[in-house]
């Protein structure tokens, strides 16, 4: 079985899709001739032609306005927005137009569409180039929200959105685009080469959406997160010597509850990770659901690691990053309470 | 308070803003002799794969088809036969007679609100006439004139308005938000300017497809504001998508003049001139004038030669919705002060003028089209009005977030049920 980082098994979940079916159609910024500026989709405009790869204005409200038209044709478009910081102008789009269109023509036009974006931090992108706007969306009824964490799933996720028949948010933690990510910037990352989950099968498979994964089993805590903090969540359990089970979520909407549900009635303590700013994030909802079904069984407080309530800063991205320094102090004292 | 002038610059003229005005108020007296009115049948026609400069010089002028007597003149004249020129004449009077139905039932408390197009009824259902019926419309909110033309049924329509039983939408939009995909009506949205880049990417994905339909979007000249507006014309430029582009310039978003859009600076047309694509200022009003501008986009496009820009100048001859009031904002009488006359009695006078109507057969239509309005709005309300809708299957409301409904909607579904028991004293569906 061929390992790929999680860019190469991205740009071929677009191939295996794009050959199955003439109506899957790419395009967005910089995504045609050169490939996309992380080269997600090099070679596709070669093999698949210009009308069916294509670069796009740099407007991110039209891209996502006439994917909403070409869903309505019938095509399954799946556009790339080059950072999800840029999701913004297409946000009303995608809110008001992509999310509802299934509710409010009571099924009569569905929007069976991918918006691809590179997210997070950890790259020295500033403050334009680092952000976690995923709470955003998992705010929005009608959005799916997927965002991966290995290779095999990148390919086997994305492939699922692109034949899902609703409208679904694919967020890319372009951290770990080139090998999982500990959360130790000082020391050199492991390529996904040499991990097993960069072992991607040729060919089509699916990973469903709304089902999580348990990357590591456990007894005394139970440590959920997703995307660049799968990896970073795993490296300080292993670090600090807890027996935590570490659950991968995939998918933020529709969310594995009963796999939640299930960890923390087991291991009667829980630590929800994201890297997003913390008030109001997609970790705010973890921590409500698991007080709401979970309360009896829990020995402590649900902790909660996440970002700072600031913007991304540049200088400042290893005190920013909830590394390892915040992931110990929280599993301590969540194992103290 | 501060002194705004900074001391290191004391030498440079103070700034003034400048904010438009409308050039009379409640209590003045409209007088519109300041709007250029080219004579009809001046306007040349080019080629319709010309070149879309070749256009531009039009951008600035108004295509008018229909004179002061109501002949048609010059070569935009598209020589329609006497029944096209009579269905247009019978839809155009059956949208206004529907609307003061639903108007006076929205006043009768039967529904929440309600949106008239009077005044603007030649832009949708001449373009409508001028379509293939297979060319799919992105409409904004008063294009009731599209489903009308295309023989959408009224109940249907009504329903809607009603949000009762028979509402297909199944009570989740607001009233006049139609939706229909078999006459190719695309759902309305009350966010502005979003069916706009929506219309190219339709286009975009008929051209990808090889296929032979195009697509037409409409916008208010309020919304060309919005970013949609600019990135529609981008895409429909860059990748010569084969779509019409309507602005209807009806001279006022709720309160604000057209000039707040941007109107005194340059026409709505001429923005087609910035983004290369070819570019029509029309005669709202008139009927022909409207046919045979969204005619020659349609060859145009069909002829992969790009997409079109259609300003239609009209008027919108009374308030923005039922819950306005344009009394507080613009003088009593403006509409008929209004150059470019009304467009049904100038279709009207151009048949009579053919010899191909008369009085008699238009009190028959309007009679005609009266009854069918009443009848319809009696099987309607048969089905139910707004006040009391709401109630008879309210799991339906947690349906279609999804294709499939996933657990946090089911949950929320059985709460919402139980509070419904306790609401309603019985078991709901």
């Amino acid at each position: 079985m061929p390992n790929k980082n999680m860019i190469e098994a991205i740009n071929d979940a677009h191939r295996v899709t794009m050959a199955a079916d003439p109506d899957v159609v790419v395009f967005g910024e910089d995504v045609g001739y050169f490939g996309g500026v992380f080269r997600a989709t090099a070679g596709l405009q070669e093999q698949f032609g210009k009308t069916r790869c294509f670069d796009a204005p740099i407007s991110e409200g039209g891209i996502i306005g006439a994917a909403v038209g070409m869903a309505a044709y019938g095509l399954r478009p799946v556009v790339e927005i080059q950072f999800a910081d840029y999701i913004y102008p297409g946000y009303d789009q995608i809110v008001s137009e992509v999310a509802r269109m299934r509710y409010r023509t009571a099924g009569e036009w569905t929007m069976p569409m991918v918006i691809r974006s590179p997210y997070g931090g950890g790259i020295f992108g500033g403050q334009t180039h680092s952000q976690s706007p995923e709470a955003l969306f998992t705010h929005v009824a009608g959005l799916k929200v997927v965002i991966p964490s290995t290779p095999y799933d990148a390919k086997g996720l994305l492939i699922a959105a692109i034949e899902d028949p609703d409208p679904v948010l694919f967020f890319e933690p372009k951290r770990i685009y080139n090998g999982p990510f500990d959360g130790h910037h000082d020391r050199p990352v492991t390529p996904w080469a040499r991990h097993p989950d960069s072992e991607v099968p040729d060919g089509h498979y699916t990973v469903p959406l709304g089902k999580a994964r348990i990357v590591r089993p456990g007894n005394d805590l139970t440590v959920i997160a997703y995307g660049t903090m799968v990896h970073v969540a795993l490296a300080a359990v292993e670090e600090n010597g807890i027996d935590a089970e570490v659950i991968d979520l995939r998918t933020l909407v529709p969310l594995d509850i009963a796999t939640i549900e299930e960890s923390v009635k087991k291991t009667g303590r829980a630590l929800v990770v994201q890297e997003a700013t913390k008030t109001s994030g997609f970790g705010s909802e973890l921590a409500t659901l698991i007080q709401e079904r979970c309360f009896y069984h829990l020995e402590a407080p649900v902790g909660r690691v996440t970002g700072w309530d600031t913007p991304y800063p540049h200088a400042y991205e290893w005190i920013y990053f909830p590394g390892p320094i915040r992931m110990k102090q929280a599993l301590e004292k969540v194992m103290a309470d | 308070m501060s002194e705004p002038v900074s001391p290191t610059r004391r030498n440079a003229p103070r700034l003034a803003l400048h904010v438009p005005e409308p050039s009379y108020r409640p209590g003045d007296t409209p007088d519109f002799s300041a709007v250029r009115v080219p004579a009809a049948g001046s306007a040349p026609r080019p080629d319709s794969s010309a070149p879309a400069s070749e256009s531009h010089p039009l951008v600035n002028h108004l295509v008018r088809v229909l004179d002061e007597d109501g002949r048609a003149v010059g070569p935009w004249d598209p020589r329609l036969s006497p029944d096209i020129l009579r269905k247009m004449l019978s839809d155009m009077v059956t949208v206004r007679v529907f609307d003061d139905r639903m108007y006076r039932a929205q006043r009768q408390g039967k529904t929440s609100f309600y949106m008239k197009c009077t005044g603007e009824e030649a832009i949708a259902v001449a373009a409508a006439n001028a379509l293939d019926r297979d060319d799919m419309c992105f409409p904004t909110y008063r294009q009731q004139g599209l489903l009308v033309a295309r023989g959408y049924p009224l109940v249907d329509m009504m329903c809607q308005i009603y949000s009762n039983a028979g509402d297909k939408l199944h009570g989740r939009q607001l009233p006049i938000m139609y939706s229909d995909k078999p006459h190719g009506f695309f759902s309305i949205s009350g966010n502005l300017g979003t069916q706009y880049p929506q219309a190219v990417g339709w286009a975009m994905a008929s051209a990808i497809k090889g296929d032979s339909r195009i697509a037409m979007g409409w916008i208010g000249e309020g919304a060309t504001a919005e970013g949609d507006f600019h990135s529609a014309l981008t895409f429909a430029a860059v990748y010569q998508a084969p779509v019409i582009l309507a602005v209807v310039n009806n001279q006022w978003a709720i309160s604000s003049f057209s000039g707040i859009a941007g109107a005194e600076q340059a026409t709505f047309a001429a923005r087609a001139v910035g983004y290369g694509v070819a570019g029509l200022r029309v005669d709202g009003n008139d009927a022909l004038a409207v046919y045979a501008a969204v005619q020659w986009a349609s060859e145009r496009a069909r002829a992969n030669a790009g997409p079109t820009l259609i300003e239609f100048f009209t008027y919108r001859a009374e308030g923005h919705s039922t819950s306005d009031d344009p009394t507080g904002y613009r003088p009593a009488g403006e509409a008929q002060q209004w150059p470019l006359g009304d467009p049904v009695e100038r279709l009207k006078a151009h048949l009579v003028g053919l010899g191909e109507w008369d009085d008699e057969r238009h009190a028959a239509l309007v009679a005609d089209a009266d009854k069918n309005v009443r009848a319809a709005q009696k099987q309607a309300e048969a089905m139910g009005i707004l006040p009391g809708q709401g109630f008879d299957r309210i799991g339906s409301m947690f349906e279609d977030v999804y294709s499939d409904t996933p657990w946090h909607l089911a949950e929320q579904r059985d709460a919402a049920l139980g509070e419904a028991r306790i609401y309603l004293g019985r078991d709901a569906s």
